[in-house]
């Protein structure tokens, strides 16, 4: 990467790397519509490098579009929308490669679905349900993933269509690290059992890593109780009166730490569930279409059942802890060793594998199967439903909770609102609230609507707030800018997770709650 | 017309009655206009937030602002902070932003200071009817909500008096998370109120760096604050020098190779030494426009207000949380201010002594107002000049007479072994005036 890129881009590569920065910049995006909404979740994606936009777009600036889109101004009315927007994107980023088209997306759906599959992704802003619905399936057909945003008054939502999504770098937040007291290996244990826990020199004593008096301990421990190691609460306290017994003093760091991670000595064996659900997943029953992604995952299935013993690749980095430099430096060296050998077994598998599905046994790099194996623990799938499905049979004991929930029944009445609002204007070819003096029949028109979509799912209960849908007639499908460049803005964060492979993307629908902000995710 | 065709949109919000909308908002076609023309809103940062802030409040009604960034911009800014070019490099963020917004949305006035927050002195944020900060400091925040903090007023019943509060909103990022919150200095949490919120930076243990150390930062800080001084004796080291950096960046290097440790690259270097926070653009509009619409709501009542602290996760997701936080009626900078009894004979020199000494406050350097009036200014020299004078004199007679009043009091104070600015609101009592008579009783002078 040049140096000046580097720099420009240094808030960034110190979250996703420089392999994110490359994929973002393979990446090439198209945008149906560039409101307020669309225009700003590509200046997010611009400002970060990404490969290439193609703008799309058949309106001419109008004035109200002044009035809440940046990229607009005086010069550009009467001009092409969508070549005004391109210009000033360009702007922003000469790396990125910026095009437009003319023509209303809703027409170019219709008459030419082939034009989408050149592109990596497509965000389809503002986008109407019919048209919608068919650019899902086009989409889904040709491979291209699909993020849908669309901003109504105080409301909006932010939804991912694609069939399937595979993350090795899901870099969760909080993440309990891979240490292995409760089962450490052999070349572990020796290197614990050569440290004298009661070493008379103070400054070796009060550096001695906790990993190590961890370990020892356990060890004692499991002796002094037929090789249980302490898992009730009063085994776990007495655990820790100890560990206390053994420090000279309270001010001893180590033996602090030790304390605070002596639960990590009763952590359950083997994989957690989630981990469990990936490798016991259909299509880790690999073939010769498969994904790296997934005949990875058949290799790491191998694994735990044969040399992992029920356990997964050792991560093996070990966080920050009191110690002499030497003893850590040494434990550094352990973990790094047991780490490299679990993934030459993990590769050999790959290899066979590969070989036995009929592709080249080097198709697959070292360095992605070492990656992989860092990450193994964390490995994530994401897949979303059509969204005509999705639609047509809701997870109707999912809508049920939403709906009696007090926390989500706003979110999942914007979300059938924002359902209603199109059925609306596609009957009245106008949105609800459009004129002043229409309101009222309006409401009840809607409502009419919202009851007709909710019994459509199969749901007969209590109705949605009639503030609700009040204020869904009062937003009169108006494009606020801070709400747009909310939705806008998630959008693009989901665009980024998507494009890099990094980070776990949204799950369900997002929907944007602009009253008190309490939006939320619903899967349904 | 055409004025009302450009904001057909947020006119919706503005001019129709709603169903869920706050006390007091009173829709009316005219109401943008009211806001553009009355309000004044006050950015504080022209950064990654201040850029979006700027843009999203021109783009909802609001056309009196006025941004304040000390800082100009660099290149690594250029991944999200959108108003600027690289041919701006060099150049202040606050006028160039206040410049490009200016430019394409017309009828909006921008004024940009640039300049230190501390450098205004306090009258200048008593303009403002609301301001929004976008700032990346705690101790930045901490001074702008002191400073908020200090207009309030309350009444004989300890409530805040309506005109004298000066709603805060704040937003902050840290890559794919940040947060929004709304601040109604005496109704909801100031920012002094859950500073818990922010704990302080853990730094590293200097026999760690100098005896022990295990990791890359430890090398670089090892070379960043101890070898560093070794050598240059007396120079200064300077963050922004390439050169400097470079010896930070060898020295580390060395230091790990003798270590055994792995992991030092120039990259680290400077994220550990300068400290950097990581920033995107997405996470930066998100958090900027859930400010931007609460300050539209605040000034407008369109709908409910932010209750009061929102949390954005997009690490998993796209997780928010709100949580209403509650005041701490105990606070030293939203509550009535720190009562100090005094007798009426204290000299204004005896009274700042006693500030230094006060446990809760431990001001130093301290410069003193009374009702915008300047009683003992520390700088600029022709002020502290012009008011050294008073320091001999009795403080009650300085203060008119007043058995009870509140002064405000600027100065350094400690914290987390750091000096930091602060500004405190003090309500002086002089026992031997008001005898007789209940404290609350003359608590209207305030
Ligand atoms: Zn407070």
């Amino acid at each position: 990467m040049a140096a000046e890129s580097k720099t420009k881009y240094d808030r960034q590569l110190r979250i996703w790397g420089e392999q994110g920065q490359t994929a973002l910049e393979k990446a090439s995006i198209c945008l149906l519509n560039c409101g307020p909404t669309g225009s700003e979740a590509l200046k997010n994606l611009v400002l970060g490098g990404i490969g290439s936009i193609t703008v799309i777009d058949g309106s001419k600036v109008e004035m109200h579009d002044l009035g809440n889109n940046f990229m607009l101004d005086e010069k550009s009315l009467g001009q092409s929308k969508a070549k005004c927007v391109c210009a000033f994107l360009q702007e922003l980023n000469d790396a990125v490669k910026a095009k437009f088209v003319e023509e209303s997306p809703e027409t170019l759906i219709e008459s030419t679905p082939s034009f989408f599959s050149q592109f990596t992704l497509v965000i389809a802003t503002q986008l109407l349900e019919n048209s919608l619905l068919k650019l899902d399936k086009i989409c889904r057909q040709a491979n291209v993933m699909l993020v849908v945003a669309r901003s109504y008054g105080l409301t909006g939502l932010v939804r991912i269509s694609l069939k399937e999504h595979t993350v090795v770098e899901s870099k969760p937040d909080h993440f309990l690290d891979d240490l292995r007291l409760h089962c450490p290996w052999p070349e572990l244990k020796e290197f614990a059992n050569n440290i004298d826990l009661n070493v008379k020199d103070p400054v070796v004593h009060k550096h001695t890593p906790y990993i190590v008096i961890l370990i020892r301990l356990a060890e004692k421990w499991a002796q002094a109780h037929g090789g249980c190691l302490p898992s009730t609460r009063q085994e776990k306290k007495e655990f820790k009166d100890e560990i206390k017994a053994h420090m000279l003093n309270l001010d001893e760091e180590n033996y602090k730490e030790a304390i605070e991670a002596s639960f990590k000595v009763s952590a359950a064996r083997g994989i957690s569930s989630q981990l469990r659900q990936v490798i016991n997943d259909s299509a880790a029953e690999v073939e010769l279409t498969s994904s790296d992604f997934w005949v990875m995952v058949a290799a790491l299935k191998e694994f735990v059942e044969n040399e992992g013993d029920g356990e997964p690749p050792l991560e093996g980095s070990i966080p920050d802890m009191t110690s002499l430099t030497e003893y850590y430096v040494s434990l550094q060296k352990i973990y790094q060793a047991k780490a490299e050998s679990d993934c030459l077994a993990v590769e050999q598998r790959v290899r066979t594998i590969l070989k036995r599905v009929g592709r080249d046994h080097c198709a697959i790099s070292k360095a992605t199967i070492r990656n992989f194996c860092k990450n193994a623990r964390k490995l994530t799938v994401r897949r979303y439903r059509c969204i005509e499905d999705e639609f047509k049979s809701p997870i109707l004991p999912e809508l049920q909770k939403y709906l009696a929930d007090e926390d989500s029944s706003v979110a999942v009445g914007f979300y059938i609102l924002l359902r209603a609002v199109d059925r609306f204007a596609a009957n009245y070819n106008r949105f609800p609230g459009a004129f002043d003096g229409e309101i009222d029949e309006d409401v009840t028109r809607l409502k009419t609507i919202a009851i007709g979509i909710l019994s459509d799912s199969g749901f007969h209960g209590p109705t949605l707030s009639e503030d609700l849908i009040n204020e869904m007639c009062r937003f009169g499908a108006a494009e606020v800018h801070a709400v747009a460049a909310f939705v806008g803005g998630v959008a693009s964060q989901e665009v980024i997770k998507l494009t890099t492979k990094q980070f776990v993307p949204l799950a369900g629908t997002f929907i944007f709650n602009g009253i008190d902000h309490k939006s939320q995710v619903l899967a349904l | 017309m055409t004025e009302m065709g450009r904001w057909r949109d947020i006119d919706k919000l503005l001019a129709r009655p709603g169903n869920i909308i706050s006390p007091g908002f009173e829709p009316s076609p005219q109401l943008r206009e009211e806001i553009g023309g009355l309000v004044r809103v006050l950015v504080v940062g022209a950064g990654g937030l201040g850029c979006e802030l700027l843009k999203d409040l021109a783009l909802s009604g609001f056309k009196n602002i006025d941004v304040i960034d000390m800082d100009t911009i660099e290149v690594s800014n250029l991944n999200r902070q959108f108003l600027f070019r690289i041919h701006d490099v060099g150049k202040s963020k606050a006028e160039v932003a206040a410049k490009r917004v200016m430019e394409r949305v017309s009828g909006v006035n921008i004024t940009p200071h640039f300049c230190r927050i501390e450098d205004k002195d306090i009258e200048f944020y008593s303009d403002f009817n609301i301001i929004v900060l976008g700032l990346d400091s705690i101790e930045a925040r901490s001074y702008i909500n002191s400073v908020a903090c200090s207009f309030l007023e309350y009444d004989p019943d300890d409530n805040p008096v309506p005109e004298t509060i000066k709603p805060m909103v704040d937003g902050g990022t840290e890559g794919f998370k940040g947060h929004a919150r709304v601040i109604v200095p005496g109704t909801t949490p100031c920012f002094e109120c859950n500073i818990w919120l922010f704990p302080p930076q853990v730094k590293f243990p200097l026999c760690t760096l100098a005896e022990t150390p295990r990791t890359a930062a430890h090398c670089i800080e090892y070379a960043h604050l101890i070898k560093w001084d070794e050598v240059h004796n007396g120079k200064t080291f300077d963050p922004d020098d390439p050169e400097h950096m470079q010896w930070v960046y060898s020295e580390a290097l060395k230091r790990a190779e003798l270590f055994g440790i792995t992991g030092v690259t120039y990259s680290l270097t400077q994220g550990v030494v300068k400290n950097i926070i990581p920033a995107i653009a997405s996470t930066n509009a998100i958090v900027s426009a859930a400010c931007a619409l609460e300050a539209l709501k605040l000034v407008s009542g369109c709908s409910r207000t932010l209750s009061n602290y929102l949390t954005y996760n997009g690490l998993e997701g796209t997780h928010i949380k709100v949580t209403d936080f509650i005041r701490d009626k105990d606070c030293l900078v939203c509550g009535p201010g720190t009562l100090i009894e005094l007798d009426s004979s204290v000299t204004l020199l005896q009274f700042m002594e006693l500030l230094g000494k006060h446990p809760q406050l431990r001001l130093s350097k301290p410069s003193i107002t009374h009702r915008g009036n300047n009683l003992y200014m520390q700088a600029p020299p022709v002020l502290e000049e012009m008011t050294r004078s008073n320091l001999q004199l009795p403080l009650f007679d300085l203060i008119d007479k007043v058995p009870k009043d509140t002064v405000h009091v600027s100065g350094t104070t400690e914290k987390n072994d750091k000096r930091t600015t602060c500004l405190r609101k003090l309500r002086v009592v002089f026992k031997d005036q008001v005898n007789g008579v209940t404290s609350m009783d003359t608590a209207g002078a305030n």
